[in-house]
């Protein structure tokens, strides 16, 4: 299992904060994850898309397509940063 | 700890007081205070929340300090950032560095603001008249952080 966690106007317009789902490999890369996702409709369409100004981050770091996922892990997606 | 993030107010004079306590070789201290304007593109903010990612947005902000302080040759540094509701005046995040003199507390204390700026996962929702909104990256914030990337 890995955790997903999506945070401000991407939580909004996906209707969730959090989830736990199973890789169906076992192991795979955050670009097959974000076409897993993909298919779930419209607006996960939109949000996971290549291109997609959505950032992502695995266990708390930045990470980019190729980065690794394997199961435990904590994947979190969400819009460019706007604190400060 | 360097890092704070926390919904209550803070006092700059008693963070920098507690930041340079009995350190007789600190010669310079720089600090950055963001605050809660009220007109942001053009509407007019009655709030905001701040949302962020608990864990990594410590993290994040630790490693920013640690890239500033492998930079420029400074003692300390601290960042206590607010989250929850905020209004216009009030404070947002506090930046205060220490080190021997003015140039290398000044450069690095904007470095970390920053780096801040752009890399660190906080989330701004404004209330203005015409509804809640959340606030879009911009694009000057990007110029900021690539200043530092070519200067040596």
């Amino acid at each position: 299992m890995i955790t997903i966690l999506y945070f401000a106007s991407l939580r909004e317009n996906l209707g969730r904060g959090a989830e736990q789902i199973a890789l169906p490999t076992g192991t795979c890369d955050l670009k097959s994850l974000r076409a897993l996702l993909r298919v779930r409709g419209a607006a996960w369409g939109q949000a996971m898309a290549d291109g997609s100004r959505v950032r992502a981050a695995v266990n708390q770091d930045l990470a980019g397509d190729d980065a690794a996922i394997k199961d435990g892990d904590e994947i979190a997606f969400f819009p460019p940063v706007t604190g400060g | 700890m360097p890092v704070r993030i926390q919904t209550e107010d803070f006092e700059a004079g008693r963070e920098i007081a507690n930041l340079r306590r009995d350190n007789a070789a600190v010669g310079a201290i720089a600090s950055f205070i963001g605050v809660v304007r009220e007109l942001n593109d053009g509407a007019k903010v009655a709030g905001m929340t701040l949302e962020h990612y608990p864990g990594m947005t410590e993290k994040s902000i630790a490693g920013i300090i640690e890239q500033a302080k492998e930079r420029w040759n400074i003692h300390d540094a601290l960042v206590v950032h607010r989250v929850g509701e905020l209004k216009p005046l009030d404070q947002i995040v506090l930046v205060a560095v220490t080190g021997a003199h003015r140039g290398e507390a000044f450069s690095a204390c904007e470095f970390i603001m920053d780096y801040l700026k752009t890399h660190a996962p906080f989330w701004k929702k404004e209330q203005t008249p015409g509804g809640s909104r959340w606030v879009e990256a911009r694009e000057s914030d990007d110029v900021a952080v690539q200043r530092w990337q070519s200067k040596a």
